[in-house]
């Protein structure tokens, strides 16, 4: 019997796209599985994983990790990690990598527990200031760590610090010869013109950028030269070891860029804290 | 040297690799496209399927089979999708709810490899493998094949014969991606991408605190993701998780992956039209709006406008620091302006210019060099259209590779430019125009709107990358985007071996003083400004409202 031709195209169509699973979709992953058991492939094949002094798996030298206790506060003896969207809570959770997503001009707060990501910039900031003890000032935030955004009423005489719930006092008295109100709850203030303050933080602030922004996988296991210099004094007195004892650890745990030219210098904090541990324990 | 030396580095290390590729890939492209011999294994392939690789197809014929295998595919990959539970490997992961799996089967058949699921939480370890990467071979390939069909339109006469799409299907997978996989992938392993059939690993981190870690088959996944202009990450967060791109040496790599066939198919298309200054003048088309783009969104990212960026002093969110700001930039620009979708960074967190630029890309239609084999035949259908303005202005009969283009072959070349934005504006609009749509929406204001006009040009044009925040896992993204999808990959490829019909049947026109010299400078040059205006006319409108509104 005959097929009609479309069927027959079908019929062909199926056959091919079964050859192709069996070629590229089951041998050709199995053969990579395979080989990757070779040694010197197996360890990276097996997610990088790391040992702590008792031999259990402490994690993957290329996923990140929070360093900080379940509530979110850092744990000062440990190299801080940068921000992290992926999961709730510390982040970091690789079941769930991502970013933020949110945008460039995402600057006023959407409620009680959903900061904009001016906001969480200016609180990350501010409370990285404090752990280190340098100026945690940024520009566009406020001294108490949020964003520095009015609505401003035209022709109302009015405006409003958006990310200051009342009772708060707004970071500034007056805009524009304005007296500036802060915001009640409820109470909708979309007809204000949205207006970012600079204010008179410095240009180039003591914390890096990438310790105040959260990574495209939420699960960055690197962090700038800067940010790891700024932690130093921190480690070195927690720990009661010296300053140039832990700059060691640091550029052991520091890629330069491959060839010079690509990427970026970054030190890899779960590789750091984990050298830490071992040479210079916490005894708290 | 600072970041920026570094990112200019990168640049024009990239171009150095890509123009020493440019002979050697292309002229083992070509022999793979012409050569008459069959492999032994391809022998057997061919008797098991049962058709005769040595029988060539018409137009008609050839477009039948490109839609019955991509049917059956959505079909087969649907199925595995839905029946993921009761397969091996699933690690107990439930079936892919219906609409979910409506859209990811369009989405992988059409190279697209949007993805409104995240890989680690929904997909099983078969499913990756056995359904998701044999489309992004298969899907890459048939991209390859219509292209090839349409170069065969303008290098032959008088015939009504494109070739074979199978052999030209089963030629590519087997010729040009697997065996580049196979290393590549052991090359990703080695560099610290994963590779194993685990289910992941529990790890006790010094904090206190339980992390699971993922396993899977990630890097034979991630090699032909970038090689074929797929897109589709193992996991949620893409290439810029570091168990899919660990270094930044990987990062490199994948750039130059993604840009590699398309860059080096025109030297192909000109040694098959027997010209091959022709292949050069449509590769250095490319080359001029890539590079512009790259500049473009490079420069944007450094200037770093906009207030979050200014209060951080750098635009670092959604960036990974072992990439840095400039280099993921080109990434950026590299994924949108093919058709790959991978990203490495996050684009909803770029500047407003930036993820505009972004989104550019892809509204030139992906031809700069575009995704596997659609990037050259969108770049061929657009030089048609310039020789048919040249011809206007002038007052000649326009010819191209010396095909005459009368009204059947503009109507073919107009439909398939018009195809997209349709689906563009029309998709996005439609959702701005639906409450239940609306509320997907992440961010607010003109940056709301970017994210919906991004997600159906990134559907439209077989891109796959988002504006992320856009919460595309809903009833109307799912139905609507995979419809986005199936449409503008079908509807211009059917266009596109039209066009290539028409010009096979015809005689070839011997050259003559009057004839525009379409391997010139001029000719690039002019072919640049049709891509450049038609595009802006289309879209400036919509972009007026998202991108431009935010960032100017």
């Amino acid at each position: 019997m005959r097929l009609p031709h479309w069927l027959s195209r079908h019929v062909a169509a199926l056959r091919v796209l079964l050859v192709l699973t069996v070629l590229t979709g089951i041998a050709y992953p199995l053969v990579i599985v395979a080989v990757a058991r070779l040694p010197g492939l197996s360890y990276h094949a097996d997610g990088s994983l790391v040992r702590a002094r008792d031999g259990r798996v402490a994690g993957s030298r290329l996923i990140g990790q929070s360093f900080a206790a379940a509530g979110g506060a850092p744990l000062a003896q440990y190299f801080q990690s940068r921000p992290s969207a992926a999961g709730t809570g510390n982040g970091y959770d690789p079941t769930a990598s991502g970013g933020s997503n949110l945008g460039p001009n995402d600057v006023v707060d959407h409620g009680p527990g959903r900061p904009s990501l001016l906001t969480q910039v200016c609180a990350r900031s501010r409370a990285v200031g404090e752990l280190e003890g340098v100026d945690g000032r940024r520009p566009y935030c406020t001294p108490d760590g949020v964003g520095a955004v009015l609505a401003v009423f035209r022709g109302e005489h009015r405006v409003v610090s958006l990310n200051q719930p009342c009772p708060t006092e707004p970071f500034i008295a007056t805009y524009a010869h304005v007296p500036v109100e802060c915001a009640r709850t409820g109470e909708d203030y979309a007809r204000g013109v949205v207006t970012p303050v600079r204010g008179d933080a410095p240009a180039h602030p003591a914390v890096p950028p990438d310790a105040v922004t959260a990574s495209g996988s939420g699960l960055d296991p690197d962090i700038s030269p800067a940010y790891a210099r700024l932690q130093v004094a921190r480690i070195a007195r927690i720990r009661g070891t010296t300053v140039d004892n832990v700059v060691r650890l640091v550029d052991r745990n520091t890629t330069g860029r491959v060839l010079g030219f690509l990427g970026e210098p970054a030190v890899n904090v779960v590789g750091l804290n984990l050298d830490l541990d071992r040479a210079y324990p916490y005894r708290g | 040297m600072g970041s920026t030396g570094a990112g200019a580095l990168l640049i024009v290390s990239l171009v150095v690799a890509l123009a020493a590729a440019y002979r050697p890939v292309g002229d083992w492209l070509y022999r793979v496209f012409t050569g008459r011999r069959h492999w032994r294994v391809e022998r057997v392939i061919y008797r098991l399927v049962g058709v005769d690789p040595d029988g060539e197809q018409n137009w008609g014929g050839y477009a039948r089979s490109v839609l019955a295998f991509s049917a059956v595919s959505v079909l087969f990959l649907y199925a595995f999708l839905r029946l993921q539970n009761r397969l091996w490997l699933s690690l107990g992961r439930p079936p892919v709810k219906p609409d979910q799996a409506w859209n990811t089967a369009a989405s992988f058949v059409t190279n697209t490899n949007w993805q409104s699921y995240s890989g680690e939480s929904t997909m099983g370890h078969l499913v990756q493998m056995a359904g998701l990467t044999v489309q992004n071979f298969s899907s890459a390939a048939v991209g390859i094949a219509v292209a090839v069909a349409l170069v065969r339109g303008f290098a032959r006469g008088r015939t009504g014969r494109l070739g074979n799409f199978w052999v030209d299907l089963v030629r590519v997978c087997l010729r040009v991606l697997l065996p580049v996989a196979v290393v590549g992938a052991l090359v990703f392993v080695a560099a610290g991408a994963v590779d194993n059939l685990s289910a992941g690993h529990d790890a006790h981190t010094p904090a206190g605190a339980a992390q699971r870690l993922p396993g899977g088959p990630v890097a034979s996944q991630e090699i032909i993701k970038e090689f074929g202009t797929n897109g589709g990450g193992f996991y949620n967060a893409n290439s810029a998780h570091p168990f899919e791109n660990p270094t930044s040496w990987t990062n490199w790599l994948q750039i130059f992956l993604l840009l590699v066939i398309g860059f080096s198919l025109p030297r192909a298309f000109g040694r098959m039209v027997g010209d091959k200054r022709q292949g050069l003048a449509i590769a250095l088309v490319m080359a001029v709006l890539a590079l512009g783009s790259v500049i473009a969104i490079n420069g944007f990212q450094l200037a770093h406008r906009g207030t979050v960026p200014q209060a951080v002093g750098a635009a670092t969110e959604g960036v990974e620091a072992r990439f840095g700001v400039p280099q993921s930039a080109t990434f950026a620009a590299a994924t949108t302006l093919t058709s790959t979708g991978a990203v490495d960074s996050v684009h909803d967190s770029y500047t407003a210019l930036g993820g505009g630029v972004a989104m550019a890309n892809m509204m030139l239609g992906e031809v700069a060099p575009g995704g596997t084999g659609s990037g050259l035949y969108g770049i061929l259908v657009l030089a048609v259209i310039t020789v048919f303005v040249a011809g206007l202005m002038v007052g000649r009969t326009p010819e191209y590779l010396g095909k005459k283009i009368s009204a059947r072959e503009i109507k073919f070349a107009s439909l398939y430019f018009l195809t997209t934005p349709g689906l563009v504006l029309v998709g996005a609009a439609a959702a701005m125009a639906l409450k239940a749509a609306r509320v997907s929406m992440l961010n607010t204001g003109p940056h709301g709107l970017s994210e919906v006009l991004y997600a159906y040009t990134s559907a439209a044009n077989n891109n796959g990358s988002a504006f992320a925040g856009l919460n595309a896992d809903t009833a109307w993204y799912n139905t609507t985007l995979g419809v986005t999808m199936l449409l503008g990959r079908f509807v211009p490829m059917i266009f596109v071996l039209g066009l290539a019909g028409a010009l096979a049947a015809q005689r070839p026109v011997p050259v003559s003083a009057g004839t525009l010299r379409t391997h010139q400078p001029l000719f690039a040059g002019m072919v640049v400004g049709v891509v450049l205006i038609a595009v802006a006319l289309t879209y400036l409108p919509a972009l007026a409202l998202g991108p431009l509104a935010e960032g100017l």
